[in-house]
């Protein structure tokens, strides 16, 4: 098992090794010349404000619609807690799309950040939402009794609880930002990611777009970095057993057709837009957008991707988080870590990694569906990793051994006890892989096989060409098969959290 | 959660492996045990014998629970040697993992399969292919073995989360009895279990085991668990056995002061010891074999000292606690009882004075602070050699 996690370990450093070899290799004159120019600096402004704008932006909408749907008497706040995780079934060029049809206009930084804040709230709210369902009522009831009012309690007593779900949604927000290349191309408006994309499409493999990648690592590594000292060493736990006690919902009163409204508002442009205009195409592209000779090829593809990359993703999750959860250590927190930073690298950075390595060391694997299904892999491990991760915690050792005492041998306890009782948590992160895999555009891009057409590379091939009745089949299918997705991800949400 | 006797005891076959030797059915000689650089077991020595029914007892971190799991085989033992019916299984270079050792495990909360029901659990040990009848088969002795442990036959259709506390713990005795193992191996499974329940699935427990006459080790913290269940008791701290007796034998006659003063309420009062007589502010106590002459600490059960109208001893009620049907009484001694031995004069002078001590009484009416008493101690104290720094109660 150790063997094998870190063989995947040093496998899943492939792309930050080829970022800081190539910057090395490129020397450091040219590497500064590169870097220290005025478009590197327009990039950076544009990444850095759209950052600094959407992610408070987000982390508004989400945690103030989790405390809303969580806390307070919120009429329909069971609809209203899946309707705000809804967006999040619509991939983000999907929207951008959506909007550009709305509004044909649509260029810079605000409608970027438009859109990027309706597509990516969601990562606040679930965990956010997750977090308050937990919290002990009692400490707030506590604070209450210690006299403070029902503000004070939320800015002093909840709000440094939700610290963690938090910072965590912001920093998932962020690096959609920097990994964003669809939603962003489409509105025209320039971030490292779709530089890098324009670079690797005129000169394929050249030093300017390789430098570009390393200043959008160095971005990404920072963001890790400042999560991890925001997020602190602090535990929120419950402290003592039993149950928890129900939490009180704070009434709204006449609050509550103003926050009715305004949850109306954020679902409609989150969700309604998008999907009002990819059917409006829909009927107006009639039924030759359907064309079966190029439609159902690109969904076979797709699901045969999602299939075989979630299969793949959990077998290779699986030493690790046996390691991480049975025999815990330094070693193998190193070892997730490796991972985790691996994950947080843009699509697009592991996409021009693979193509380099590939080309240089194994030529004779560039542009197979092996590679491309690797770096799907080394994208989405972390989500498989988390599931395995709690699913084995259901799977104590303790099980294993009594299997042992019952006489049965180690492999034999392993397969009927640990292996079947981890198989749901494997299974709902194989599904939420998959659904990462089907709305995967930047590295399938770069990676894909030649001939290969997948839902989201003939989404964007279509509407790069204006074709927006022929891209709408394709939006609706990515957007059907996210839903069912969408919604697992938001009732595991609520379980991890342990309700 | 009535227990009745189970009407019908399946037959145990007898061990296919006869010790050598005597009667000793497990023996552990100088096993030790570190995880990395802390040393859990520092040299423990253990013999059970067939049929018997020990207890190892230690607060929590002494390491009772790592010999559990040695003796089990889920670990290794770093050095020394365990044996089997006089079978070596783990040290000097031998090991039989857990699963060939044929010995019952029950855990601390009984470690149920979650995804199979009460009937499955108690059939996964079994195999279904090897037993004459076969499935047939299994699910009657799956019964059978529902009915040992005075569950309803029924419930082998249930989920373990289906069921309560004891009930799961019963469940998972079944489970381990349905091998016929020689040894079981208990896990502070009743520790889980709310106070009532505990009694009772202890009784049915240790009920079931000595009918089905099987070897039992039980490893808790509770002492009054471990005095009730066992026939022989191990005193587990810091990772030793500080002694190893009857329950009866530990509790009046416990080895050391810290022995005592784990297994129930003690009064330690400083003694001049001589001969086998011990004088304190209680007056004189008699010893048997004590350990030291001169200044020595004196033990005393709280039960030994009775109020007792005709007693001769006095003291004064400092306060008390009332539990219903008993109430702790904190009491001090008067500074000039037993002045015989200091009068004597030769020379000695008994040590103390004064001391407040605690002891249970049934009538809180007699007990009011400020009363003073006339007590009576009953039956032998035990001697400890002075400690260096001494505490008194």
């Amino acid at each position: 098992m150790s063997l094998l996690a870190v063989l995947i370990a040093l496998f899943s450093l492939v792309p930050l090794g080829y970022v800081a070899y190539m910057t090395v290799a490129t020397g450091w004159d040219t590497a500064v010349e590169l870097i220290f120019r005025p478009r590197v600096g327009e990039l950076l402004l544009n990444t850095v404000m759209l950052t600094v704008i959407t992610v408070p932006l987000c982390l508004v909408l989400g945690a103030g619609g989790a405390w809303l749907v969580e806390r307070t008497t919120l009429r329909g706040h069971r609809w209203w807690a899946v309707a705000l995780a809804a967006p999040l079934a619509i991939p983000a060029f999907v929207n951008s799309y959506s909007w550009v049809s709305a509004v044909p206009s649509l260029e810079g930084i605000w409608s970027g950040v438009l859109i990027a804040t309706l597509s990516y709230f969601p990562l606040v709210y679930i965990p956010a939402a997750a977090a308050l369902g937990r919290l002990d009522p009692a400490i707030e009831q506590s604070a209450a009794s210690l006299g403070l009012g029902s503000w004070a309690v939320f800015f002093r007593v909840v709000l440094p609880q939700l610290r963690i779900a938090l910072t965590g949604g912001a920093l998932l927000v962020s690096l959609h930002l920097l990994a964003e290349y669809g939603a962003f191309a489409m509105i025209r408006f320039d971030t490292f990611t779709t530089a890098i994309m324009v670079q690797f499409q005129s000169t394929f493999n050249g030093t300017a777009g390789n430098m570009l990648a390393s200043v959008l690592v160095f971005l990404c590594l920072i963001l890790l970095l400042a999560e991890v000292k925001s997020r602190g060493t602090a535990r929120y736990a419950r402290i003592g057993s039993g149950a928890p006690a129900k939490a009180t919902r704070l009434p709204l009163r006449h609050y509550q057709l103003p926050a009715q409204l305004s949850l109306a508002a954020v679902t409609v442009l989150a969700f309604g837009v998008p999907v009002w205009f990819v059917l409006r195409w829909l009927i107006a592209g009639g039924s030759e957008v359907w064309a079966a000779d190029e439609f159902l090829p690109a969904l076979l593809q797709t699901l045969m991707y999602g299939a075989v990359g979630a299969a793949v993703t959990i077998v290779v999750a699986f030493p690790m988080a046996y390691l991480a959860v049975r025999r815990p250590s330094g070693f193998s927190k190193l070892l997730e870590l490796s991972n985790y930073v691996t994950s947080s690298l843009p699509g697009i950075v592991v996409g021009l990694a693979f193509v380099t390595v590939t080309i240089r060391a194994v030529p004779g694997i560039y542009q197979t569906a092996g590679v491309l299904v690797a770096a799907y892999v080394l994208l989405f491990l972390p989500r498989a990793l988390v599931n395995l991760r709690s699913g084995l915690a259901q799977a104590p050792k303790e099980l294993d051994e009594a299997a042992q005492s019952l006489g049965k041998a180690p492999l034999t306890s392993f397969v009927r006890v640990t292996l079947r009782l981890t198989a749901p948590a494997a299974a709902g992160g194989a599904a939420l892989v998959f659904l990462a895999i089907v709305n995967e555009l930047t590295a399938t891009l770069l990676l894909s096989p030649n001939g290969t057409r997948t839902l989201a590379t003939e989404f964007w091939s279509k509407s790069s060409e204006i074709d927006y009745s022929g891209a709408a089949p394709y939006a609706l299918l990515m957007i059907l098969l996210s839903a069912p997705m969408t919604y697992l991800l938001f009732q595991q949400s609520k379980k991890v959290a342990g309700q | 959660m009535t227990e009745h006797s189970p009407s019908a005891l399946p037959a145990f076959r007898v061990a296919p492996s006869v010790a050598p030797t005597t009667n000793t059915h497990l023996e552990i000689a100088g096993v030790t045990k570190n995880f990395g650089s802390q040393s859990v077991l520092k040299g423990v020595d253990l013999s059970v014998a067939k049929g018997g029914t020990t207890a190892i007892v230690g607060p929590s971190g002494s390491g009772k629970t790592t010999l559990l799991r040695l003796i089990a085989g889920f670990e290794h033992p770093d050095t020394g040697s365990i044996s089997l019916s006089g079978f070596p299984v783990a040290g000097n270079g031998v090991w039989i993992p857990a699963h060939k050792r044929h010995v019952g495990y029950v855990a601390q909360d009984g470690a149920l399969f979650p995804h199979l029901t009460v009937g499955q659990n108690i059939a996964f040990g079994l195999n279904a292919g090897k037993i004459d009848g076969g499935r047939r088969a299994v699910n009657a002795r799956v019964s059978d073995l529902l009915e040992m442990v005075s569950l309803d036959a029924a419930m082998a259709k249930r989920r373990p989360h289906q069921l309560s506390g004891g009930q799961q713990q019963r469940v998972a005795l079944a489970r381990a009895l349905a091998r016929e193992p020689e040894l079981m191996l208990l896990d502070e499974p009743f520790s889980a279990l709310d106070a009532g329940l505990r009694v009772a699935t202890r009784r049915a427990v240790a009920k079931v085991l000595s009918e089905a006459g099987v070897t039992t080790i039980l490893v808790t913290h509770d002492q009054a668990e471990a005095l009730s269940f066992a026939d022989q008791v191990a005193i587990m701290r810091a990772g030793k056995l500080a002694q190893i007796g009857n329950p009866f034998v530990v509790y009046t006659r416990p080895a050391d002061r810290a022995t005592a003063e784990f297994l129930g309420d003690a009064v330690i009062l400083d003694a001049w010891m001589e001969g086998s007589l011990a004088t304190c502010s209680l007056g004189g106590v008699p010893v048997r074999r004590p350990p030291a002459q001169g200044r020595v600490q004196l033990m005393l059960r709280p039960e030994q000292i009775r109020i007792a109208p005709d007693g001769p001893i006095r003291g004064v009620v400092v306060d008390t606690d009332y539990f219903g049907p008993e109430t702790t009484v904190r009491i001090k001694l008067a500074e000039s009882n037993a002045p015989h031995r200091a009068a004597s004069g030769n020379g000695h002078r008994y040590p103390g004075g004064g001391e407040v001590i605690t002891i249970r009484h049934w009538n809180a009416s007699i007990t009011k602070p400020g009363t003073e008493l006339c007590l009576r101690v009953v039956g032998e104290g035990v001697a400890f050699p002075q400690e260096r720094e001494h505490g008194q109660e």
